[in-house]
């Protein structure tokens, strides 16, 4: 038996409370930021948490913060690892966040049922269990501007379209190549329900986390089952590897789709083989916007970011920049809700079900034509809106679509359906109680 | 002074072989338990859910991979797949079962994963050593494959994910979002104090040191009589005992619902990291090593910052995370060095000091 | 009985008809056997002549790619960066000698073992330190490795080699003839052959073991810079490449740990053999076989010959 485990448990308790619980000033907002800038997905990892951190750094530089009340952020290293993702989470607990945002789906799920008891929202950006879209039944969890569910019924609808029409896909074969983890797995019911409505063949081609870079066995086996088209939904180095091998086997790569994750780099790892490549995203690339020129003037230029300056405005950049949008959208929302200054999560909860980012607004926000608008609700906590599809030209990532509706009427039934499934399975899932704001 | 046999005379053999002979260690281990119990009421959130629990849930896999390891000498880097075993078994029977109370399951799922082991086992009976550790590594990744391939094990959820239910005991909830970390701690500790308890009996006792014949040679072990297959058998089915039950307490008490990888292969490294720092063959070292492995990364982590940050070194996260893994590299390879049989016997030393203690002549 | 038929008939009744498949796979496997082979006689270098299991041999893979490209990014040449990536496998051979095999002589297996993985660790967190977590794109021009692909018509179909696998595998066996050499005709390769068969009767000899140890580990970071380029090269240099070293595990045991022919046949066994299942049988089951096939070869190898293909006879004494 352990005679100094108390002992032990006990120094670090005292070193723990001490330092666990820096007081804040009350003029301000504690928004930590998880980040994985290390372990096997930094790759896609850190533009992100550049995006997320000067973002809101801008705005505590050029603003003061959001609404006059300064943003505390502290970044927390999860290198994408859920034993260390629940650490932080528990780190931060005690720090009144407003948000937080796991960037990562194994992280995310642990999270969710701790949200109501804990009253801190989860933001999980386009990530995360697509049924907490439903607001009635996940209030504290959003994932806007898409769920995978939508993402790939988007895909499908393009490439129907290109066909001449859905039922052209007839006959095709559709192959998806995932990373082999809940996350990959997530759109294959909806994939496989797709193919029996619309009469396409489905091969699944699944790359194991520990061999996202090994993967010609995937594409020779593509070759033998030569797919009409390519599905990806990967992460971190999956993605480059599979534009590689995507290369190397011939694969034409006018016919391979991406879900909104890879990055430049990615499709860079293919050299000139590359151009053709196609991915699904929702913002604009680049650094054509008066808040991203501010971002590079008052964080960048000063060097206050981890950024280097050619990253900034790189697709997984203005990702992250995204991201921070909506937190600070979140909280400004909230501000204006409550008449608050230091808003609490609570609070920030009902702000995010009342973003509304129109055209007009993110005019006001300097970013004018970044992305498309997007509307959350009580019982909508995401959106579902439309992405476009874009090309790699062999330099830099091409507008080639307009913006792709999801099939809503597809996804929706999958997600009551799963919706309803979690809250059965988690016997005691509360009901909602929050109550619901009335649009402004 | 204080740590003194002298004057404790045994008139019997039942006494004389109880496992803390001396007054000063049952006194001292009634103390550490009932501060144990106390922490609970003491601590705050982060103490005792980012802290303590995963240390105790640690502590219990490093135990059930030191029966194995260290009691036995059969090296495995499958703890983390055997560990998954006893959560998705935990996950099938009390969302099978939910009338019976949580706490048997946790219990009996420990059992699957004890089948599971000692099926991978089969093997030990020829292959040694390194040869064998690699083919636990058989074990690990194609259980690790089956928990993604088989959706059955998570009853068809489309996150694909355990999740953890709300159960309670005496009408409170231990186990789903609403269990406070108080009880879940309550909870945890008791099961890790009672499967130490038994444990300590195991390898005390006959069975023990049939393992511990195994380990010194085997050979030898076989011509006094004892089966080897049985015997090491029975190792890898009660280390994964120990692991099955460690692996449902992290999934459902500590984590509240994870996906397959936490099972991964970095698991049941982690785990033996544990365990030969702590000591190989020392149930007290098992907890010494889940300390230094899981709760030291914690401690640089609020340490490193406020170390670096008066010498006008503002670092990122990043940075940290870097400097943490060096840190416990290069720990590893030290401790190993200056003390290869691992934290408790720098205990046992510690001990004998303080026998003579303050006269040291 | 359709199961059956499905295992037992219709892959090979497949390979026969598309004889261009096979050729592939075999091809493909062939490659990567090569590649595991590479990383597996870095583990076999040392534990030959130290009998210590380096854990840390995958993150070496890793960590000499990353000086190498990282070099080539400050503006160092590609041919100095190359050399200066060999020198820092020399630095660290003889870091790690000192700082790590010294003190614990004549400690249990185990513990070096254990300590290999400190040293896993701790190259990790300095190799993102200093380099960063992003993953790289390997110099494959500037080192003159080939790129492009030729496409070869044959058996009613077509199979396309990959300049790059062919100078990988060239490459490969160069380095395997080199080593077999340095093994059986020079001075140092017969000091390091006596100190595998025996520390004491080498050391009695005069043969300096710690300088062996320098070499073998200076060898072994070699191994690992070549297999590095060559992953790198197919796959981007990141840090999950190290779990790929992991593969050379079933390698090592199917070949045994102290041969280097064992661990070159071993390396092709287990590339070939995860291949053809991952291709043929792996869609039965929902595919992905390949993260634990190797390992289940190795297993059902070793019930057979416990010492593996090419290892020294167990001899059991009291």
């Amino acid at each position: 038996m352990s005679f100094r485990r108390f002992g032990l448990g006990l120094a670090a308790a005292t070193m723990l409370a001490g330092m666990a619980l820096p007081a804040f000033a009350q003029d301000s907002v504690y928004v930590p930021l998880f980040t994985y800038r290390t372990g096997p997905f930094a790759g896609s990892g850190t533009p992100i948490a550049d995006g997320m951190h000067d973002y809101l750094r801008m705005l505590n530089e050029r603003d003061g913060g959001i609404g006059g009340v300064k943003l505390v952020l502290e970044e927390c290293e999860t290198g994408y690892d859920t034993k260390k993702g629940v650490e932080c989470y528990e780190a931060v607990k005690g720090k009144n966040p407003v948000i937080v945002n796991p960037w990562s789906t194994g992280i995310t799920l642990p999270l969710i049922p701790r949200a109501s008891v804990d009253k801190i929202p989860i933001l999980s950006m386009a990530y995360g269990l697509s049924a907490s879209a439903r607001g009635d039944i996940f209030p504290w969890v959003f994932n806007p501007p898409a769920t995978y569910w939508d993402g790939l019924s988007m895909i499908v609808k393009y490439i129907g379209e290109k066909e001449g029409g859905l039922d052209k896909l007839k006959g095709k074969k559709i192959g998806f190549l995932h990373l082999d983890a809940s996350f990959g797995k997530e759109p294959i019911p909806l994939l496989q329900e797709l193919s029996k409505e619309l009469g396409f063949e489905v091969a699944l081609y699944p790359v194991a986390a520990q061999d996202m870079q090994n993967q010609s066995s995937q594409w020779l086996s593509a070759r033998r089952d030569r797919p009409d088209y390519m599905i990806m939904w990967g992460w971190g180095s999956m993605n480059g590897a599979a534009v590689k091998e995507a290369v190397r086997s011939g694969y034409p790569m006018d016919k391979f789709y991406s879900v909104w994750w890879p990055g430049e780099d990615d499709a860079r790892s293919g050299g000139a083989g590359a151009k053709g490549f196609k991915m699904l995203n929702w913002h604009a690339v680049g650094t054509n916007f008066p808040a991203i020129q501010d971002i590079q003037k008052h964080v960048v230029d000063k060097g206050l970011s981890k950024a280097p300056k050619d990253k900034v405005g790189e697709l997984l950049y203005n990702r992250g920049i995204y991201n921070s949008l909506l937190i600070a959208e979140g909280i400004a929302q909230a501000q204006k809700l409550t008449g608050k200054k230091a808003v609490t999560g609570e609070d920030v909860r009902r702000g995010m079900e009342n973003i509304k980012l129109d055209p007009a607004r993110l005019k006001e926000l300097g970013l004018e034509g970044f992305t498309d608008q997007l509307v959350l609700s009580c019982s909508d906590h995401n959106g579902h809106r439309a992405a476009f599809m874009q090309e790699w030209d062999g330099t830099k990532w091409v507008k080639i679509s307009n913006p792709i509706e999801p099939m809503t009427d597809r996804v929706k039934g999958q997600l009551d359906a799963a919706a309803k499934d979690y809250a059965e399975k988690n016997a005691g899932w509360p009901k909602r109680t929050e109550a619901c704001d009335k649009a402004s | 002074m204080l740590y003194r046999e002298a004057g404790q005379f045994k008139t019997n053999y039942v006494a004389d072989s109880a496992i803390f002979p001396l007054r000063e260690d049952r006194i001292g281990l009634t103390l550490i338990i009932l501060a144990a119990y106390a922490l609970a009421f003491l601590g705050n959130s982060f103490l005792l859910q980012a802290v303590m629990i995963p240390f105790l849930v640690f502590s219990l896999a490093a135990i059930g991979l030191n029966i194995l390891t260290g009691y036995t000498g059969l090296l495995s880097l499958g703890t983390g797949a055997f560990m998954g075993v006893g959560a998705y078994a935990c996950y099938k029977l009390m969302t099978a079962f939910p009338d019976v109370n949580v706490i048997v399951w946790i219990f009996v799922s420990g059992f699957f994963s004890a089948a599971i082991g000692a099926l991978f086992g089969l093997p030990s009976l020829r292959i040694k050593g390194f040869y064998l550790a690699v083919a636990t590594l058989a074990a690990q990744f194609f259980l690790q494959w089956c928990f993604i391939r088989i959706p059955w094990l998570v009853n068809y959820n489309v996150s694909g994910a355990l999740d953890a239910p709300l159960r309670t005991l005496f009408g409170i909830p231990i186990m789903g979002p609403n269990a406070t970390p108080q009880t879940r701690y309550l909870v945890v500790l008791t099961i890790v104090i009672l499967l130490t308890w038994l444990a300590s009996n195991l390898v005390h006792g006959r069975i023990g040191r049939m393992w511990i014949a195994i380990r010194d040679m085997d050979l030898a072990a076989e011509l006094m009589g004892i089966r080897p297959l049985q015997t090491k058998l029975l190792a890898f089915a009660v280390s994964s005992y120990y692991c099955g039950v460690a692996g449902a307490l992290l999934v459902f008490l500590w984590y509240g619902g994870a996906e397959y990888d936490v099972f991964n292969i970095n698991q049941s490294f982690f785990i033996l990291f544990m365990v030969i720092i702590g000591g190989l063959g020392s149930l007290i070292g098992s907890f010494f090593g889940a300390a230094l492995i899981f709760i030291l990364p914690i401690v640089l982590g609020i340490v490193l910052p406020a170390i670096l940050e008066p010498f006008g070194m503002s670092v990122g996260a990043d940075v940290i995370e870097h400097l943490r893994f060096m840190i416990v590299g290069a720990l590893i390879i030290f401790f190993l060095i200056v003390e290869p049989h691992g934290l408790a016997r720098l205990w046992q030393i510690g001990k004998q000091k303080l026998l003579v203690w303050p006269f040291p002549y | 009985m359709d199961m059956l038929y499905k295992v037992v008939v219709e892959p090979f009744v497949f390979m026969g008809e598309a004889p261009d498949l096979l050729i592939q796979t075999l091809w493909e496997g062939l490659v990567s056997g090569v590649l595991y082979a590479l990383i597996a006689l870095g583990f076999v270098l040392i534990f030959k002549a130290s009998g210590v299991f380096n854990f840390a041999q995958g993150i070496m893979v890793v960590f000499s790619a990353l000086i190498l490209v990282g070099l080539y990014e400050k503006g160092v040449p590609a041919f100095l960066a190359l050399i200066l990536a060999g020198v820092a496998m020399l630095v660290l051979a003889m870091v790690v000698e000192r700082v790590v095999l010294r003190p614990l002589v004549n400690q249990p297996d185990i513990i070096l073992f254990m300590a290999t993985f400190g040293l896993t660790y701790f190259l990790i967190g300095f190799g993102e330190l200093i380099f960063g977590g992003n993953p790289r794109e390997m110099i494959t021009e500037q080192l003159f490795l080939p790129q492009g692909t030729t496409e070869v018509d044959m058996l009613g179909g077509m199979v396309r080699f990959q300049h790059l696998d062919i100078a990988a595998a060239v490459i490969a066996s160069i380095m395997i003839g080199l080593l077999a050499v340095f093994f059986s005709k020079t001075r140092i390769g017969r000091a390091l052959r006596a100190v595998a068969d025996s520390h004491k009767a080498a050391l009695s000899v005069g043969i300096s073991l710690n300088q062996i140890w320098v070499i073998v580990w200076f060898a072994a970071g070699i191994v690992a810079l070549v297999a590095g380029i060559m992953w790198g090269a197919r796959s981007g240099v990141s840090f999950s490449l190290q779990i790929i070293a992991l593969k050379a595990l079933p390698v090592l045991i199917l070949g045994g740990f102290t041969s280097i022919p064992g661990a070159i046949i071993g390396g092709l066994i287990i590339g070939i053999g995860e291949k053809l299942g991952e291709f043929y049988w792996g869609p039965l089951v929902g595919g992905g076989v390949e993260t634990w096939l190797a390992y289940v070869i190795a297993l059902l190898f070793l019930l057979y010959r416990p010492q593996g293909l090419f290892g020294e006879k167990i001899i059991e004494r009291i």
